[in-house]
């Protein structure tokens, strides 16, 4: 049983290998729901639009000082790099997404389903094996062919998060030189013991630019693959492992 | 041996060249353009913060809604800054005979490293290769969303005010 509805601004696909448990897949479902409701910027009457025009920290709920406390380790852990102040407003979105998945996982896996996915906006979580039995198969799409992919990994209980500049057929200019064209990392894709620490980790490393896969490649239990706007991919030293070597 | 000394040279470039950044980044962080740039995008933001909703809508049906049968005035139109988590996008429309000729980039996420401290020590481990089309038999696609995202949503934006 496989579904996807738009839910935060983004398509979230949840396939449930055992159909006699499809029912569950509403859950998954209203669990996104709650979770945009609450950190939606674009809602009005979200809890993070209200603390963006002043709510007091002691009024805030359970869930949102935890994810205010995980920002706030993340930003340590990447050296500043993580970042949730934007334009003077708070937007924790960079760290919820993998968060919301993560937690989605544990509800599935709570009430005894084995074998499945949820993605969400092209973020990752698996467990077990597919209908066939066989591991859950998983492609890195192309940053220059949304088309494309170019690489085949396999996943059992761990999670997959890209972050990327995805724009084609435009004129990408530097802000800083309008002469020249932004050249540099293109997309940044992070295996982590689950999407949550996938998710972070890409978000953070990415804005480190070339360096971001290096730092990767230093942190215990994250493997990563990044492309360049020369096409060249540069991958930390684990990550073959989880490659599905095609002919 | 010979596909070895490749990969060699490649990682011999890529250590010279994130040498090369790191001594290039005392001007590559200057932060004085980059303050320049957010406030200036800041107080666009918050002029266009009413029409921000009706953006974000456009943006979910995508450059679909910049096709030419739409009807533009002429001129150009300023986007909103839309974040797109590492940094911010902002883009500028200009509309010629009642399409959209050109969109330009106002703001875009400088992804060249600041001042990076870190993990010179992990980059003998890394590998390289070329990307290349693999087989598209797979069950599920990892790849990035936020961008495109905050492009469409800026550029949606800017349509809105280019809309007779």
């Amino acid at each position: 049983m496989k579904q996807t509805k738009i839910i935060m601004g983004m398509p979230i696909t949840v396939e449930i290998v055992d159909d006699s448990r499809a029912r569950v897949i509403d859950d998954v479902f209203n669990y996104f729901v709650n979770v945009d409701k609450k950190f939606s910027t674009y809602k009005p009457a979200s809890e993070i639009t209200k603390i963006n025009h002043g709510l007091p920290a002691d009024q805030w709920s359970k869930e949102m000082r935890q994810v205010m406390d995980l920002c706030e380790q993340t930003k340590k852990l990447s050296n500043g790099y993580f970042d949730i102040v934007h334009n003077g407003k708070i937007d924790p979105s960079g760290l919820v997404k993998g968060w919301a998945i993560n937690n989605a996982a544990k509800l599935l896996l709570d009430k005894g389903v084995a074998d499945f996915y949820i993605e969400a906006g092209g973020d990752i979580q698996v467990h077990g094996t597919n209908a066939d039995k066989a591991q859950w198969v998983i492609g890195i799409r192309s940053p220059f062919n949304l088309k494309e992919i170019i690489k085949v990994i396999t996943l059992n209980g761990k999670g997959i998060a890209t972050s990327g500049t995805y724009i084609r057929g435009q004129h990408i200019y530097n802000p800083h030189n309008r002469s020249s064209r932004v050249d540099g990392v293109k997309s940044l894709s992070v295996i982590g013991s689950n999407v949550y620490e996938a998710d972070r980790y890409a978000t953070a490393a990415f804005a480190m630019g070339k360096n971001g896969i290096a730092f990767i490649e230093s942190v215990a239990g994250l493997e990563g693959y990044m492309v360049d706007s020369n096409k060249i991919a540069t991958y930390t030293s684990g990550f073959n492992r989880y490659v599905v070597n095609n002919a | 041996m010979k596909k070895f000394i490749i990969a060699l040279a490649i990682a011999g470039v890529f250590i010279l060249y994130s040498l090369g950044i790191r001594h290039k980044s005392p001007v590559l962080t200057r932060p004085s353009s980059l303050a320049v740039n957010t406030s200036s995008a800041s107080s666009s933001a918050g002029s266009s913060s009413n029409t921000s909703s009706g953006a974000s809508n456009g943006a979910s049906s995508g450059s679909g809604s910049t096709s030419p049968s739409a009807q533009y005035k002429d001129g150009n139109y300023t986007g909103s800054v839309a974040n797109a988590y590492y940094g911010n996008v902002q883009v500028e429309a200009t509309i010629s005979g009642g399409k959209l000729t050109a969109v330009k980039f106002l703001q875009y996420p400088n992804t060249h490293s600041t001042s990076v401290l870190i993990n010179q020590q992990a980059i003998p481990y890394l590998q390289q290769e070329a990307i290349q089309a693999q087989s598209s038999k797979v069950q599920l696609i990892s790849g990035a969303t936020f961008t495109s995202q905050a492009f469409t949503q800026s550029l949606a934006n800017a349509l809105s005010q280019a809309n007779l």
